[in-house]
């Protein structure tokens, strides 16, 4: 398949591999329900997700099986959580991004392209970069999609959901289609409307102290991890190139010292090899902060967006429950449908409390689960950004005392 | 430059010391097989001895093996700060005692400095101190200062060359005219490009100085010394059209021009027409690298500036982030982030000041180099055409014996002597002109060797000084990271 190609050291990749791979997220794995994705097909333009459940629950008809899923199943599924009422006062977890390969494949595209004019050396090695390039995204997208089921499953409530009972049992295409023109122009109607109201709602303060405190910092927080989360693209993606033009030099150095008629032959060879080297290194460098911190980001942003809608339909459901008091105040002096206007007030008043009561807990655990991961994740960086410092530093010094030692 | 020199070579007085080509031809006359480029010694050899027949290729010049150069027992890596003005042509001691160089003590130290603007507007220019350490006895002081301006380089580079570039010596190029970076420093922006660009200029300059009295025949040069000492010099006004590589340029094309108009040069020597490939693929990958490099600075540059953006921005995070533990660790992972774009931005001026323009001047020199060898084959022309001219008036006169004309008879005899005087000249002239290529060449590839040799291994230990305040930098960050409860 594609070559991991990286010979120094312990695959960058196997740490994704171990055991569940919540990356960003630190939840407790629960026997009674074990979701993963245990492989993936990439396919042309579609990818097909392998759904692999283990269960001790009563409701499936075994213990142990599997499915192929789509992207677009996924995105089912949550909006099936969003569009539940049931749900108004849970954060839903936030669905997976599309798989987006394209950047990818018009790289090698190009490559293709550019064959003639590069050595044979150079095509290889950079076909098995983009080759390298691709396989991190698919296995990014791979860890995106189960992150989402997991945090499904570790969800008291809605693990128990029927649809996701579905997604996970039924072995048959779910036949969902993407959104169509006219559904995804009524999913932006909705958005505008919301943000809309959104402003509305924030505008109103809130008696209990929890909450005002929380939309405060959720609004601000959620800013600044975009901000961040940006930045961060932007860094890895310098640190990228500069490790590509490290590659370049080390090529260049490599035909210098094949062609050179002095002593500087060998040294050019020896210099190119140890920049080959590091421009590995250099590479890991680069991914691993983009998993451990832009990912990170990433992730906290799509997060927060959802803790910020599970506060908005609080406060839609806290403006119901004002107005249909003022309604029935009105109905009571005016003495005319009383006794509708107090079951409609009663209703709002439920549901308002029991979301009021849900969020609460739900953005205790929000924090919880934020802390551990960002911890988890800073603590991986400084280990990975450590280890590849030192591997670059004995390299370096390794190779600095060969070339003075040949003097 | 004497070239047979024995181990008595210390003891030889100063006077001998640099003893032209010209004068001692016999002494510049080199065998072929020191010179035969058919030895793949060090490629043939066991790969893990990487310079097992280097000094045979090194040694050029006298019979004797000469030592490599030799920093002495390898030195604990100590951070070195790279600072712009990086020291290139800094000799230790060290490697001027193990040199047994045929220039004996390069006991001669020149620096650039204190760049001062005069004047305004865009009549405005910069001037540069050049200070002069030596105990070469040709100075007539032990230290002296100067002032000069760019076009006075540029000056000194054009009489250099048109003396010494038709007799085959390699006469290092002055550096590139820039309008738009001096346009910004004449009219007065104080900012970051300006003074990157006016240090720019100084190191190459202190380079180009470096290397032109590094040549022993420069050394001696009227012109050179003048430049040196003299306080006052006068005004170059032909290099205000006329930059360095102008020059070379001009020269350049018109051997070029020599060459396609007459018929191709009867290449007897494969030493040449070997070396002229070498030093075309060498053009080649070297400009390739060049490019290479200076994109590398550009997103070293970039990376520096994206990383200061995100320590920016993780400091705001931090500071919203309401787990009190969690946002201590972003503020840190803020001041780490920072501290590693300064270290960015280190490193950029490292890969600039160290690699990128070594790789320029080479590309430059190269050309110089190329240069000579059309010089070459330009004086070969002369020769063959004067070859021809003889045998013309050889004709004339054998046609002239039959017609009863004894003064033109007279005067074609006489023709033929000067054009057999020439036509030796010519043979002469092209003899001396690749002698004095080889040595050339020779010394070249010696100096070339050792200045990347030099360059790369301090901008290796500039990457190791990186890496070793990155681990720094992330041990004091990891304890952070674990606090967060």
């Amino acid at each position: 398949m594609m070559q991991e190609g990286l010979d120094d050291g312990p695959d960058f990749l196997s740490e994704e591999d171990r055991g569940p791979r919540a990356v960003n997220v630190d939840l407790q794995t629960d026997a009674t329900l074990q979701v993963d994705i245990s492989d993936a097909l990439s396919e042309r333009d579609k990818v097909k997700f392998t759904v692999h459940t283990k269960s001790t629950l009563p409701n499936f008809k075994q213990n142990e099986f599997s499915v192929v899923r789509q992207h677009e199943e996924f995105i089912w599924l949550h909006d099936s959580f969003v569009e539940n009422e049931e749900y108004a006062g849970y954060i839903i977890p936030p669905a997976p991004p599309k798989p987006d390969f394209d950047a990818s494949r018009e790289k090698l595209q190009k490559l293709g392209e550019g064959e003639g004019s590069m050595t044979k050396e150079e095509f290889t090695k950079m076909k098995q970069e983009l080759e390298a390039e691709y396989l991190a995204i698919f296995k990014k997208t791979v860890a995106m999609h189960e992150v989402f089921l997991c945090r499904v499953a570790a969800h008291p409530v809605l693990r128990k959901d029927l649809n996701f009972h579905v997604f996970l049992e039924y072995n048959q295409d779910l036949s969902v289609r993407g959104k169509n023109k006219k559904e995804k122009l009524e999913d932006f109607f909705k958005n505008v409307v919301k943000s809309a109201d959104g402003v509305l709602v924030a505008g109103v303060k809130d008696v209990d102290d929890f909450f005002e405190h929380e939309k405060t910092f959720l609004l601000e927080y959620h800013n600044r991890v975009k901000d961040s989360s940006a930045k961060s693209d932007r860094m890895i993606r310098s640190h990228k190139n500069a490790a590509d033009d490290i590659n370049r030099i080390a090529s260049t150095l490599y035909t210098l010292g094949t062609q050179d008629s002095t002593d500087l032959c060998k040294f050019f060879l020896k210099v190119s090899e140890l920049f080959e080297k590091t421009r590995k290194i250099e590479a890991r460098v680069a991914a691993d902060e983009d998993l451990k911190l832009a990912d990170l980001l990433k992730y906290y942003l799509r997060e927060s967006q959802a803790a910020k809608d599970l506060l908005y339909r609080r406060g839609r459901a806290l403006v119901d429950y004002e107005n249909a008091n003022k309604a029935l105040d009105k109905a009571r002096a005016k003495n005319k449908d009383v006794l509708q206007a107090e079951t409609t007030q009663q209703v709002c008043c439920q549901k308002f409390e029991k979301i009021s009561e849900s969020a609460k807990q739900e953005l205790i655990d929000f924090k919880t689960r934020r802390v551990a991961a960002f911890r988890k994740n800073l603590v991986e960086l400084a280990e990975l950004e450590l280890k590849h410092a030192k591997g670059n530093l004995q390299l370096l010094q390794s190779c600095l005392g060969v070339l003075k030692g040949d003097t | 430059m004497s070239e047979e020199r024995g181990s008595s070579a210390q003891t030889e007085e100063d006077e001998d010391l640099f003893v032209s080509a010209m004068e001692s031809p016999e002494a510049a006359r080199l065998s072929a097989e020191d010179l035969s480029p058919s030895s793949n010694g060090p490629r043939d050899d066991d790969p893990d001895d990487l310079f097992a027949e280097a000094t045979e290729e090194v040694s050029l010049d006298s019979p004797e093996r000469q030592p490599i150069l030799s920093d002495g027992p390898s030195p604990a890596i100590t951070p070195v700060s790279i600072s712009p003005r990086v020291d290139v042509f800094d000799r230790s001691p060290d490697l001027d005692e193990e040199e047994e160089e045929n220039r004996d003590t390069f006991d001669i130290q020149i620096s650039v400095s204190d760049p001062e603007k005069v004047g305004d507007g865009m009549n405005a220019f910069m001037i540069y101190k050049v200070t002069t350490k030596t105990s070469l006895s040709i100075f007539s002081r032990d230290e002296v200062c100067v002032k000069r301006r760019f076009s006075d380089f540029l000056g000194l580079h054009s009489k250099l060359a048109s003396k010494y570039m038709h007799m085959g010596f390699i006469v290092p190029p002055a550096p590139e005219k820039s309008i738009v970076g001096m346009t910004k420093v004449k009219v007065g922006k104080e900012d970051l490009s300006s003074v990157e660009f006016v240090e720019k200029r100084r190191s190459a300059l202190e380079r180009y100085l470096l290397r032109t009295v590094k040549h022993p025949a420069l050394l001696k040069d009227p012109d050179v010394l003048q430049f040196l000492e003299s306080s006052e010099l006068p005004r170059a006004v032909s290099t205000q059209a006329l930059s360095g590589a102008g020059i070379l340029r001009m020269v350049n094309k018109a051997a070029d021009a020599v060459n396609k108009m007459t018929i191709k040069m009867n290449e007897s020597d494969a030493w040449f027409e070997e070396k002229q490939q070498q030093f075309e693929n060498l053009d080649v990958q070297l400009r390739k690298l060049h490019v290479s490099v200076e994109s590398l600075v550009c997103h070293r540059k970039e990376l520096s500036v994206n990383t200061a953006l995100f320590a920016k921005s993780a400091a705001m995070l931090g500071n919203s982030e309401d787990h009190t533990a969690l946002s201590r660790a972003l503020s840190q992972l803020a001041e780490v982030e920072e501290k590693i774009e300064q270290l960015h931005q280190e490193q950029a001026n490292a890969d600039f000041y160290l690699i990128s323009e070594l790789l320029g001047d080479y590309v430059r020199l190269i050309t110089a180099v190329r240069g000579v060898f059309d010089q070459r084959m330009k004086a070969w022309g002369k020769w063959q055409d004067a070859q021809l001219m003889l045998q013309r008036k050889r004709e004339a006169e054998a046609k002239l014996q039959y017609a009863s004309k004894p003064e033109k008879l007279q005067q074609a005899r006489d023709e033929i002597r000067e054009w057999e005087g020439k036509v030796q000249q010519g043979e002469r002239d092209f003899e001396q002109i690749s002698r004095n290529i080889r040595r050339e060449v020779g010394q070249f590839e010696k100096e070339r060797v050792k200045d990347f040799r030099v360059v790369i291994m301090k901008y290796l230990e500039s990457l190791v000084h990186s890496q070793q305040q990155l681990i720094k930098y992330w041990e004091a960050f990891l304890p952070e990271a674990k606090a967060i409860a």
